[in-house]
């Protein structure tokens, strides 16, 4: 497993402020593969790709990636490294001052000296790939939500990086646009033989596109295993989050006093 | 009691350990080597700190030294010393109005808008994700809009003094009557190039510094929420209001009150 | 791009329009004379009391403004002030050496400067000369004091 794993995160601990949000996490992320990263909401699931990413340091921990530990790069060299993965936000995160051409075509201005020609080129096949090649003089703020999150994928994957971090890709989405992007994160992953993360608490889309799924819930990894094997998960926990019960171990209501007593209690009071 | 003082304690430290983020951001930002597409990044900021400022300058300008005008004379007609009128209009300004008021403007026009863009782009995620793909922000948001800033102010009191100067003319001269020879005569007769010039673009200079660098700290720090926005854009305002009357006085003492 | 370039122009003309704005300040407000590095020339005089003169101060003859203070010093060999003054160069080689040089105020309470006229000698003075004849301020205690002492001595 750890010879075709990309990413390796070895016991994780991270807390702020005096939460603690992961106590001890380790996954591993094989290369090549769709791994969805799935849990109920306030789990941190987005502080997890941020540590990926290395824009957060974990209190204790390390997360590996390609063998190098992200934590202990110099900025140089984790620029560099940064230059191998792609990330899409959850608001797509364009840059609103700049067209949706300028926007695809930023990491390559950054990190190329490829001639301006070439950069049309590569863009616009970008942009073909999401379908929006139609859309290159728009700007961000003319985009629906789909079109922004489709743009910001075509940005992420400009540099044809072997990583890519997807952060809740599927929130707010209408049915049509949500199929697009499922569509188009497995035709991605095929295409250019990505490693892919895919944060997510949309259980039926991220289930039909991943190979391998970790459930974390209460700062731990909860389950793993494959989309088939969870749907058969035993844990009541699990199984209440993948099937999307109301109620169940996590309970409906928010800790409270007896409801009796709370509306009987204040009159005698 | 020693929960107070401790939590006393606890503000000091915190507010020291704001003071040294923004002092490291400010040294990052400015003296990092500059992106790529430098010039034109910063020419688009000049354009929205600088040129879209000028109006509510210059208008401002125009009716203070109009202002200056009509009350000076008042009082120097009586001491039969109305000649002095243009001496007076034009060291005010120079010296003391244009750069503070300018200042103040600024920080609401163009500070407050610096601010709350800066924060927008926290909350969508536009820093992180230009940080992920391997740019830093500093270099290439803040650093361009700070040097627009400090730029931009100084020209802006320059065309607030010029303005003013006009209004004090108009108003003086045109209007009461004032001897147009005496109006600019004594004005030149008093007015150092390098001590009154010189220094008012001085002080105009360190406005800008620490107004700008106010409202992008302001947006850079804040909380990427709705509310935190707005927190911050006031925070703006207020902080940088104080922190330019606060330095001109210190600024005047060393310059004008022979403390140096 | 269209709007890029006319973000471009206003931006240059915004530094324009600034830089000609000192350049206003600093001819029309101020005074600064550009030219004087090359077109003046220098001259002296002592006064036993200067009043209120200060440098940048109008050096006038018959009333027209011909040059500036340039520098004030104390004289320790004599203990007289030591004025340096910038004429223009229109003027060089043309005063003779008896003119006089004086310092005058402007109406009742104004600033003072110098006022310089013209003798009679055939001899000119040069660049960077002296001008002899002198007439210090008037210091209105002084004045007071005159006129108190010749009530009482009368």
């Amino acid at each position: 497993m750890t010879a075709s794993s990309l990413v390796e995160v070895e016991n994780l601990h991270f807390t702020r402020g005096d939460r603690d949000i992961f106590r001890g996490v380790d996954l591993s992320i094989p290369r090549g593969k769709i791994t969805a990263i799935m849990g109920p909401s306030g789990t941190g699931k987005t502080t997890l790709l941020k540590l990926i990413g290395g824009q957060l340091a974990p209190s204790a921990g390390r997360v590996l990636i390609d063998g190098h530990d992200v934590h202990r790069l110099s900025r140089k060299d984790l620029f560099q490294m940064r230059r191998r993965m792609g990330m899409l936000f959850q608001s797509g995160a364009l840059f609103s001052d700049l067209s949706v051409f300028e926007n695809v075509a930023f990491p390559l201005r950054v990190h190329t000296d490829l001639p301006e020609s070439m950069v049309r080129d590569v863009v616009l096949m970008k942009l073909e790939a999401v379908g929006l090649r139609g859309a290159r003089d728009l700007m961000p703020s003319e985009l629906s939500g789909g079109m922004t999150r489709r743009v910001a994928l075509a940005r992420a994957v400009a540099l044809d990086p072997e990583l890519i971090l997807y952060d809740e890709p599927f929130v707010g989405q209408d049915p049509i646009s949500m199929g697009v992007l499922v569509q188009l994160i497995r035709r991605l992953n095929q295409a250019l033989g990505l490693t892919s993360v895919v944060v997510s608490h949309d259980i039926k889309e991220t289930l039909s596109i991943a190979d391998y799924v970790y459930v974390v819930a209460d700062g731990r990894v909860m389950a793993h295993g494959t989309p088939a094997s969870l749907d058969v998960e035993q844990d009541p926990r699990v199984s209440q989050f993948v099937h999307g019960e109301p109620d169940g171990p996590v309970p409906f209501h928010y800790p409270a006093n007896d409801f009796y007593d709370d509306i009987l209690g204040q009159e005698e009071a | 009691m020693i929960e107070r003082i401790s939590r006393l304690g606890r503000r000091g430290c915190d507010l020291l350990e704001a003071v040294g983020r923004a002092g490291l951001f400010l040294a990052q930002s400015m003296f990092g080597r500059p992106t790529m597409g430098g010039i034109s990044l910063w020419i688009a900021q000049v354009y929205m700190v600088g040129v879209l400022s000028l109006a509510i300058i210059l208008v401002s300008g125009l009716f203070i030294g109009m202002v200056l005008a009509l009350q000076g004379y008042t009082i120097l007609v009586d001491f039969g010393a109305a000649d002095a009128l243009g001496q007076m209009v034009s060291l005010a300004l120079l010296r003391e109005l244009a750069p503070v008021v300018a200042a103040l403007l600024f920080a609401g026009r163009a500070g407050s808008a610096l601010t709350a863009e800066i924060g927008l782009m926290k909350a969508t995620e536009q820093l992180t994700s230009m940080e992920m793909i391997g740019v830093d922000p500093l270099r290439r948001i803040v650093a361009p809009r700070l040097w627009a800033g400090f730029v931009s102010l100084p020209l802006l009191t320059i065309g607030f003094s010029v303005v003013g100067i006009y209004g004090g003319y108009l108003v003086g001269v045109e209007w009461l009557g004032v001897f147009e020879g005496s109006y600019w005569g004594n004005m030149q007769a008093s007015v150092g190039f390098f001590n009154d010039i010189g220094n008012g673009i001085v002080k105009s200079l360190m406005f800008a510094l620490v107004v700008t660098w106010i409202a992008v700290f302001q947006g850079y720090d804040l909380i990427p929420t709705s509310e935190g926005i707005s927190r911050a854009t006031t925070r703006t305002v207020v902080y940088s209001s104080l922190a330019v009357l606060g330095l001109d006085f210190v600024l005047t003492a060393v310059m004008f009150g022979g403390l140096s | 791009m269209k709007r890029s370039k006319t973000m471009e122009l206003s931006v240059g003309l915004f530094m324009l329009a600034g830089i000609l704005g000192l350049v206003f300040l600093g001819l029309k407000v101020s005074g600064l004379d550009l030219q004087r590095a090359d077109d003046t020339f220098e001259l002296r005089a002592n006064f036993a009391n200067i009043g209120g003169l200060k440098p940048r101060a109008r050096v006038t003859m018959a009333g027209v403004t011909v040059g500036r203070v340039e520098s004030i010093d104390l004289n320790t060999e004599w203990y007289d002030a030591e004025v340096v003054m910038s004429l223009d160069n229109e003027l060089s080689g043309m005063l003779p050496d008896d003119s006089t040089a004086a310092i005058l105020t402007s109406g009742l309470l104004g600033e003072q400067y110098i006022g310089l006229s013209v003798g009679g000698s055939p001899e000119m003075i040069e660049d960077g000369g002296v001008v002899r004849d002198t007439q210090s301020a008037l210091v209105l205690e002084e004045l007071i004091q005159q006129f108190v002492s010749n009530l009482t001595k009368d």
